[in-house]
């Protein structure tokens, strides 16, 4: 027991072995997900309930924590799940992304490359990727267990059919290990290729829909594709506003009313390696003075 | 120059702040009680306990003070106290036929076993604004109070099961019922889970659900064969005693609709059932509860499944309101990062057709 009178990471010992049992389930069978009987949890569904379960199950004292949200870690939802963690668990955490051994995202896959050590969490609104071909929990789940994925492939061929191009932009169906069809989460295409022969090990936790999923270390993710419309990311004609970046995926940001915009990283903690690392973008001051400033 | 936003830790401190002085209000209003919430608020209370899975009528005023009167705020609140409490002995099923009763009426029959007891109800009041509640009232209104009934008050389907008119109880008297909040919920789910379901479900959906039936969405004629009020004892069995004790009193309205059913193949004409159980004071949730379980029934009698109230899946998965205004509530999160690739999307596909044009 913590000072707050809860568990340690709130979660009561039994729920924790119940959801690794999941999760265990969840790596043996890659893309496969695992029904569990998610909690209730003193924050809202739909922000970030199985992330934090999952979290809350495989964190230990000695671990270092970071939670993003579009890929930063300022924003208000990752400043909250932070804070429930460090109130509940009372871990240390971390911007860093290399500093940290367990990683809670929405969203993004952070642009430094993960390790062996680490583990990434995502949240996971919606985990069937059928879901918008077929609204039945007891079809879709007959579909997986046939492989019957054809709906899929129509689906992005009518995009193809209909505009020119496949239209999805995030939450980009992948093929795991050969085998499940699997929502990355609403992750932009741009991060698909980061999960495919990850070292880190990745888990997904969707806590209103009671799923978890994973995917092992070194395992291959395929973003679909057809053979003549292969699989594409997004890319900008310039880099990031402040650090230069032109290999990181890039927000827009309104600076005035008559449409002036500029193109920043999503990834804040990536942005700010580098611009402390000297690299400058066109609208940026040196670092040290913008670090100043504040 | 632009410098990133790091408003977020500082930002939440002081919405909080902010949040904490709008729900005392005026200081110069002398502040709710807890008490007086679980005395004058008690229907509210009620649909707290119910939705929250947990009957405790002061956690649910607390609730209430503290979502500053959001029923469903509170229920959130009761749920995710709830989910932490350890459960240390699972109820025997509770007797509703020895209810000691509050209010008891049948739309079946005229008279019957232990008559019809209107209780404290607000059909027949004639909804007019009683303007002396406005000030404070010089006295507390008082009842008369007659003496306690000890003739028995036989459940109404329990008087058709004489002549075998309707249904025989479906769920064999041993089978061990599902808990949808320790096992994921899997389609198909059984009654015992969609009854579960449904009483946690949110009053409004499972109301306009059962309306829905009612006006042609459905094929549900109901009667209501019994609306019953009043306390039950709770009983458990501790290990070490082997035998069943009391541990308190429950306050419940229970609700048995009656359908009629022409019969099947394999089923003779009959009356069929609908249940609803709420804790506390909810006959509307509790009528309409048993409406929607009847719907729901539909594959047992080979009825068609045409419409909403008929469709587990849609009814099971949209039922809970703590969910529902989650998911929806969730929208307000940053989605800087899949709009920005949509904005990536709509600006190619426009460039495409202007070079088409």
């Amino acid at each position: 027991m913590s000072e707050t009178g809860y568990n340690f990471a709130y979660l009561d010992e039994q729920t924790k072995r119940m959801i690794r049992r999941a999760i265990l389930k969840a790596v043996a069978i890659p893309g496969y997900q695992v029904p569990f009987a998610g909690r209730e949890m003193p924050l809202p569904y739909g922000w970030g309930t199985g992330g934090i379960q999952v979290t809350a199950a495989v964190i230990g004292a000695d671990d270092t924590l970071k939670v993003i949200d579009q890929g930063a870690d300022d924003t208000t939802n990752a400043v909250s799940i932070r804070r429930f963690f460090q109130k509940t668990a009372g871990v240390d955490t971390t911007t860093e992304t290399a500093a940290a051994s367990l990683i809670q995202t929405r969203h993004r896959i952070p642009e430094e490359p993960l390790t062996e050590a680490q583990i990434l969490v995502y949240q996971v609104p919606i985990p069937e990727p059928l879901r918008w071909m077929e609204a039945r929990e007891s079809e879709t789940r007959k579909m997986h267990a046939l492989t019957e994925y054809g709906v899929m492939h129509v689906r992005l061929y009518e995009d193809i059919a209909h505009l020119g191009r496949i239209v999805k932009s995030y939450d980009y169906p992948v093929r795991v290990n050969g085998r499940y069809i699997m929502a990355p989460s609403p992750i932009p295409k741009f991060d698909n290729p980061k999960m495919d022969h990850m070292p880190a090990l990745q888990l997904f936790g969707a806590g209103r829909e009671k799923r978890i999923y994973a995917v092992p270390p070194y395992t291959s993710v395929v973003s679909l594709d057809f053979e003549d419309h292969p699989f594409e990311v997004q890319t900008w004609s310039d880099g990031c506003a402040l650090c230069g970046a032109t290999d990181s995926y890039l927000d827009e940001v309104v600076i005035d009313d008559k449409g002036g915009r500029m193109m920043v990283c999503s990834d804040t903690d990536y942005c700010e390696k580098r611009r402390a690392a000297g690299h400058l973008g066109p609208m940026s001051a040196p670092y040290a003075e913008t670090e100043a400033a504040r | 120059m632009y410098v990133a936003v790091k408003g977020g830790e500082k930002a939440i401190d002081n919405a909080h702040a902010l949040l904490a002085e709008e729900r005392r209000g005026d200081p110069a209003v002398p502040e709710l009680s807890i008490a007086q919430i679980k005395e004058q608020m008690t229907l509210a209370v009620d649909r707290v306990m119910s939705e929250g899975s947990l009957y405790d009528a002061d956690l649910a005023a607390l609730a209430l003070k503290q979502a500053r009167g959001d029923a469903v705020e509170a229920i959130f609140l009761l749920r995710a106290y709830r989910t932490t409490l350890p459960r240390f002995a699972a109820s025997l099923p509770v007797d509703t036929a020895k209810m000691t009763i509050n209010r008891r009426i049948s739309a079946t029959f005229k008279d019957l076993p232990g008559g019809q007891v209107l209780g404290p109800t607000f059909d027949y009041t004639h909804r007019l604004l009683d303007f002396s509640l406005m000030a404070d009232a010089a006295e507390a209104p008082r009842a008369a109070a007659a003496p306690a009934d000890d003739a028995a008050m036989p459940r109404v389907v329990d008087i058709l099961n004489h002549e075998g008119l309707i249904e025989a109880d479906s769920a064999p008297a041993d089978a061990e019922p599902g808990d949808l909040t320790r096992e994921p919920l899997t389609f198909p789910a059984g009654r015992d889970l969609r009854l579960q379901n449904l009483a946690r479900g949110d009053e409004g959906f499972v109301l306009a659900l059962a309306y829905s039936s009612q006006r042609g969405f459905g094929n549900n004629h109901p009667f209501a064969g019994e609306i019953r009020l009043g306390g039950v004892e709770v009983e458990i069995v501790p290990e070490e005693l082997g035998f069943p004790i009391v541990i308190g009193e429950a306050e419940l309205t229970e609700c048995h609709m009656i359908t009629q059913f022409t019969g099947s193949k394999t089923q003779p004409p009959q009356f069929t059932r609908g249940y609803g159980l709420t804790f506390g004071r909810n006959e509307r949730k509790a009528m309409a509860m048993a409406i929607v379980d009847r719907s729901l029934r539909a594959g047992e009698f080979d009825e068609e499944r045409r419409f909403p109230a008929q469709d587990e899946e849609f009814v099971l998965g949209h039922s809970d309101n703590v969910e529902a205004s989650g998911f929806l509530q969730h929208l307000k999160l940053p989605h800087y990062v899949d709009f920005q690739g949509e904005l990536v999307n709509v600006r190619a596909l426009r460039a495409e057709a202007e070079t088409v044009r």
